[in-house]
């Protein structure tokens, strides 16, 4: 246990600073070359570097190498190139703007590693009533669930910081739920997320200094959901991100299809204070934001705090699903 | 507003816990005679599925709405 407690400090360690230190070096870097995008909530014309994804990148990647290196396990291998593949698929919409359906297809490849290297279990467990074998139905719901997670992860990263923060909770919670079924080694990897996010959040936060692009957004939902899916605990992790999973519902139950974010009508305005309140537009879709600012315009801080309050709630809900794992009715 | 996002969150949670004990206890176990193709049988377990997510998504949706528009009106 010991050796596993020093393990997950050395990796942690890798990705937290790897981040830390990177990041300012990248945001010159974008900054020279003119790789900047508007912060459409600010006032005047404030412009951000982007992608900061190439730093979450190399800060997740070289941490869950050096955990390879202590456990030689196909999952972790799997979670290594399915991260890649995730950054892969959000740097090409970094670069050019594809359509609805083209990071759902792209990120639905993604899962290949996981079905190529065998690092899943059929099994799908749920809380208080045990677990259902369903090979066939498995295969699919790992092919879904990358597709699911990256665009989830990538549809609230509205704000400042809010994605980066989102992740952190998110990966903390379900790294301790991981610790929680004794599932060390993903558990671990999980805690390489959660570092990652947490470094990047530090210059992502409001106000940002870097947007993580889609490269970075769409990267932490594929790692997230891969190790869900190889430390086989899919229930718990989604119950760890349900703000998101309410955000992505609320925007396909009023859209009722597949499109590209850039290509609907904006559900919130900027009020004469620049606080942001919801638009009364009748066709524009209902998000988490518009839900939060349906009552009263609140600001951009506010909004991204209650967004982060409602994941740790969701986490605390997430690590009480893992507890409630062990027991049977 | 805030306490109607936090229930709607809490009612989530509850309903994939309910689910996940409707499909481990009813729709896992399901069999059929020896002679019937198992195809036949992970179809009919993927259409018991589907129908307890669309539940799932019915409920969820009037509760959106619900809120949604009980903000509006305040």
């Amino acid at each position: 246990m010991q050796e596993k407690i020093i393990i997950a400090i050395i990796v942690s360690a890798i990705a937290f600073f790897l981040i830390y230190a990177f990041t300012p070096i990248l945001i010159k870097f974008l900054e020279k070359r003119n790789l900047t995008v508007k912060d459409v909530n600010k006032k005047g014309n404030v412009m951000i570097p982007r992608p900061g994804g190439i730093s979450i990148l190399i800060g997740i990647v070289a941490s869950e190498i050096t955990l390879y290196f202590f456990f030689p396990i196909s999952e972790i291998l799997a979670i290594i190139i399915t991260s890649v593949l995730g950054f892969s698929v959000g740097i090409i919409d970094d670069r050019k703007t594809m359509g609805g359906w083209f990071k759902p297809v792209a990120l639905a490849f993604c899962a290949a590693p996981i079905l190529l290297l065998g690092a899943y279990d059929s099994n799908l467990d749920f809380p208080l009533f045990g677990s259902v074998k369903i090979p066939s139905l498995y295969l699919a719901l790992v092919v879904f669930m990358i597709p699911i997670t990256g665009n989830t992860f990538n549809s609230i990263d509205v704000l400042n910081g809010v994605v980066s923060g989102f992740t952190t909770i998110a990966s903390f919670a379900l790294a301790i739920s991981l610790f929680v079924q004794q599932n060390y080694e993903i558990g671990i990897a999980c805690l390489c997320l959660a570092f990652a996010s947490l470094a990047f959040y530090k210059y992502h936060k409001l106000p940002s200094r870097i947007f993580p692009g889609d490269s970075g957004a769409v990267m932490f939902g594929a790692t997230y959901g891969v190790i869900a899916i190889v430390g086989e605990v899919e229930v718990i992790a989604a119950v760890a991100i349900l703000p998101a999973i309410i955000n992505s519902f609320l925007f396909l139950s009023s859209v009722k299809r597949i499109v590209e974010h850039r290509e609907i009508k904006n559900p919130t305005l900027h009020a004469d204070d620049f606080k942001l309140k919801s638009t009364d537009e009748n066709h524009a879709p209902i998000t988490l934001v518009r839900l939060l600012v349906a009552k009263k315009p609140l600001s951009e801080k506010q909004i991204c705090n209650e967004i982060l309050k409602l994941t740790m709630f969701s986490g605390v809900l997430a690590i009480i699903t893992a507890f409630m794992m062990g027991v049977k009715i | 507003m805030k306490m109607k996002i936090y229930s709607f969150i809490l009612v989530m949670w509850v309903l994939i816990i309910i689910g996940g004990g409707l499909v481990v206890v009813f729709v896992g176990p399901i069999t059929f005679a020896t002679d019937v193709e198992p195809i036949i049988t992970s179809g009919v377990k993927v259409f018991l599925a589907l129908f307890l997510i669309f539940i799932w998504v019915f409920i969820l949706t009037k509760i959106k709405n619900w809120i949604f528009k009980t903000e509006i009106k305040s």
